[in-house]
């Protein structure tokens, strides 16, 4: 990967331009791909799984740039697509599996022991794993356990495929400089 | 894909495995009962064994059939708790996040500690 450019003084006002310009860009992507899911109806009787196309874009701009963008990104994506697709509700645990996978995902690929695969499939777990604990809290009771197996099957397989394909994205994408 | 990628994918399996067999060898016991909260607080207690229909504050509308008890009706958007299969085994429960409404099966006699919760 070719070093981030860090921009002297006179380059300031340039760099925010194009950090705004990504940006936008970006959480447009995020937005057209949550809308996406909506139209694919995934029910296989577990609650809350789903694909999590939107992650795929989350895994690469971590990926490609560091870890701040990819939560402000990550943050404000659940906020406008909670608006726009869901409800309060899910805005509060899409949140909070959102906050808690993206932490374990940076802590892991920091690591540099597992490839974006792997790295994505923790991220998939620990996506539904946060989202299942935020419940617990707010429902005041332990029997959301029930889904925390189907629950980790379900990250394990969607985060697989966000990985496979992020992996085949970061080969082929140019490097995004913010 | 690199070695270590195989190991978390199997290792989180395995612990959902593990997890699901504990669930699977809880049987419905013979005082299997429907305790139903709301907020945390408990709504009320039904034999799995009688067939009737419970009015949740006017949110939700349980049916108890045949030793499965289904949420028939719910006036939330996402109508998940509805779409959710019926529930028949000890510890097996469906959950409606909107109106913050729990249905669980619980045998009547094991009040002890769950195995899930641990």
């Amino acid at each position: 990967m070719i070093p981030r450019r860090r921009p002297v003084l006179s380059g300031k006002g340039k760099r925010l331009k194009n950090r705004a310009a990504y940006f936008g860009v970006l959480t447009a992507l995020t937005l057209i791909f949550s809308y996406v899911e909506t139209l694919i109806p995934v029910n296989l009787g577990i609650p809350g799984a789903k694909l999590g196309l939107a992650n795929l874009v989350i895994v690469i701009v971590l990926y490609k740039t560091d870890f701040k963008e990819a939560l402000l990104l990550s943050v404000t994506r659940v906020v406008l697509a909670g608006f726009i697709f869901g409800n309060l509700f899910s805005i509060l645990y899409s949140l909070a599996g959102a906050v808690f996978s993206l932490m374990v995902m940076n802590v892991l690929k920091t690591k540099k022991t597992l490839s974006v695969i792997g790295v994505s499939i923790a991220g998939g777990a620990s996506h539904n794993l946060g989202q299942l604990i935020i419940a617990a809290i707010v429902v005041e009771t332990y029997q959301v356990g029930y889904y925390l197996p189907f629950l980790l099957i379900a990250g394990v397989i969607t985060g697989a495929l966000i990985g496979i394909t992020s992996r085949e994205v970061l080969k082929r994408v140019r490097d995004v400089r913010f | 894909m690199k070695r270590n990628d195989w190991f978390l994918a199997a290792g989180i399996l395995a612990a959902a495995a593990i997890l699901l067999c504990f669930q699977m060898f809880r049987k419905t016991g013979d005082q299997a009962v429907v305790s139903i909260t709301v907020d945390g607080d408990l709504y009320g207690t039904y034999s799995l064994d009688e067939d009737r229909i419970v009015e949740i504050n006017d949110t939700n509308r349980l049916e108890i059939r045949g030793g499965y008890a289904r949420m028939e009706w719910a006036d939330c958007p996402d109508q998940v708790c509805v779409n959710h299969q019926g529930i028949s085994r000890d510890g097996e429960s469906i959950i409606c996040l909107p109106n913050q409404v729990v249905v669980s099966i619980e045998n009547g006699e094991s009040s002890g500690v769950d195995g899930i919760a641990r």
